[in-house]
């Protein structure tokens, strides 16, 4: 069953987040086929890349010749019969057990018998992903971290039914683009959103109880504990509504208080006020272009 | 801004031989209040006091939410045994004179400080957020989630911190986090700020005089 991984496909490619793992998984020198339900999306984030790449450029940290063949690499489309050649298929969609499981199930059919299927969830159950989409010995979770183009940590984790040769051509796969996997156990939000979800929810609640403004809440992490970036501003750079979605994700399976969606971030997201991305969160932007280079 | 400083034994904000302390006058229009008592002055720009776990209020007095004058709090943020930061959390009242604010706000940031300002709230900012999340980290730990150098790598490369929370904790001390973590829980009830296992495990084995 064993194959050698030549073309990698990512299902939600039209996403920050599964552009950014295109963008990793191209950079690498993988074909790399984007995914997504409208060529509108894919075709932002095409332009969205193609902008990374050229501030890459231009910042030395890659050749205009390397940027050309990374670009010729991606491809896009809205088919997922075109997946049938994909020997690795990353899913970025939307954060919906039953979204995730349905599109295991189609592309099932579609890929070849040595297909990974990988998920890209931070809050749900590996275990519970794979189940009934016909290999659950090859669905393996592989978390990426926001913006996955410049953070190289992927929190690797098995299914209960993940194979263990499965595992180690996900590990090997990781390695091989260049990041940096860190193993850990199917349970709710992994390491990373187990810590990060319930703490950024404190500092919302910090903010709604007067402890102190914003701007400073951030101020006092980043002096005091040497964070390049403050909660709030993180949260800002994620989406209030994406935000909103993990806590209702991550809420109901741990049942921790400090996981359950905060009133005020229920209230902003009802204004429209969604970060980064619309301009106005707990801080106000201008522009809207990818991150770093 | 000149400052004067009433202190008795040693600060956790400025230890013996912080520069603060030597740029200290005798008269001057803001005091500071390092491990002394109290004594209110109102012809002060400010009368600043250095707080541990404990509120404001404890030391300056509360009216039903109408509580406030030229009397301040503050501390350095420390991370337990691990070197002051630069981080001054100024803690304020909800009557707190805006010029009282505003001068010691001048006083540290002449200093080279970095003030934030908060209400007067147990843990501040940075223990009320980060103590919860330590407390998350050592029962993962327990829980085997994930190896403490798994975690700690997860935290700076997922998230750029410069250091994890089980390497931090441990740096600072668990004693020192069981201390910290037991007053926020006795103040706020909830189970996020109740000490971890392994702080409650360092803090016995200290009260029987064991080392780790």
């Amino acid at each position: 069953m064993t194959s050698a991984i030549e073309t990698v496909a990512v299902c939600g490619a039209g996403g920050t987040m599964g552009a950014g793992i295109a963008i990793v998984a191209a950079r690498a020198g993988w074909r790399t086929i984007c995914h997504d339900l409208s060529m509108e999306s894919l075709g932002n984030a095409a332009r969205q890349t193609q902008a990374f790449f050229a501030k890459s450029v231009e910042r030395g940290k890659m050749s205009a010749a390397d940027k050309d063949a990374v670009l010729a690499r991606l491809s896009r489309t809205t088919s997922l019969d075109d997946l049938v050649k994909a020997d690795l298929v990353i899913e970025a969609v939307f954060e919906d057990l039953a979204v995730k499981r349905q599109l295991f199930s189609a592309l099932n059919i579609i890929c070849p018998a040595h297909t990974i299927f990988a998920s890209n969830t931070s809050t749900l159950s590996i275990t519970e992903i794979a189940g009934g989409s016909g290999r659950e010995d090859r669905v393996v979770g592989l978390h990426f971290c926001l913006p996955a183009q410049l953070m190289r940590l992927i929190e690797v984790s098995s299914g209960l039914n993940t194979s263990q040769e499965t595992l180690e051509r996900a590990w090997d796969w990781c390695s091989k683009a260049g990041q940096l996997p860190v193993r850990t156990q199917d349970k709710p939000g992994f390491v990373l959103n187990a810590l990060l979800i319930p703490f950024l929810n404190d500092a919302i609640r910090a903010v709604e109880a007067g402890v102190a403004s914003a701007a400073d809440i951030d101020t006092a992490m980043k002096v005091g504990l040497g964070y390049k970036m403050g909660p709030l501003e993180l949260i800002d750079l994620v989406g209030l509504d994406t935000m909103a979605r993990l806590c209702e994700a991550f809420y109901p399976v741990t049942l921790d208080p400090r996981a359950s969606a905060p009133p005020l971030l229920r209230r902003m997201v009802a204004a429209g006020w969604l970060g980064r991305k619309t301009g106005r969160g707990f801080f106000t932007y201008d522009g809207n272009a990818m991150f770093g280079a | 801004m000149r400052y004067a400083i009433l202190q008795k034994g040693e600060s956790r904000s400025f230890p013996t031989g912080d520069p603060f302390l030597a740029g200290a006058s005798e008269h001057a229009g803001v005091t500071i209040h390092l491990g002394s008592a109290l004594i209110a002055d109102d012809s002060k720009a400010a009368v600043l006091i250095e707080l541990g776990s404990e509120c404001l209020g404890v030391h300056a007095g509360e009216k039903a939410g109408e509580e406030g004058c030229n009397v301040l709090g503050f501390a350095r943020y420390r991370n337990g045994c691990d070197a002051p930061s630069q981080l001054i959390e100024l803690v304020r009242q909800p009557n707190s004179r805006p010029q009282a604010i505003e001068a010691a706000r001048a006083v540290f940031e002449a200093a080279g400080f970095t003030v934030v300002v908060c209400a007067d709230q147990a843990g501040r900012i940075i223990d009320r957020l980060v103590r919860p999340k330590y407390n998350a980290a050592l029962r993962f730990l327990d829980e085997g989630l994930a190896t403490a150098k798994d975690m700690d790598t997860t935290c700076r490369l997922g998230l750029g911190y410069p250091d994890g929370p089980i390497e931090r904790v441990e740096r600072g001390g668990l004693v020192y986090h069981h201390d910290v973590t037991k007053a926020l829980f006795d103040v706020y009830g909830t189970p996020g700020y109740a000490p971890a296992r392994r702080a409650v495990v360092a803090k016995q084995r200290d009260d029987r005089g064991l080392q780790r």
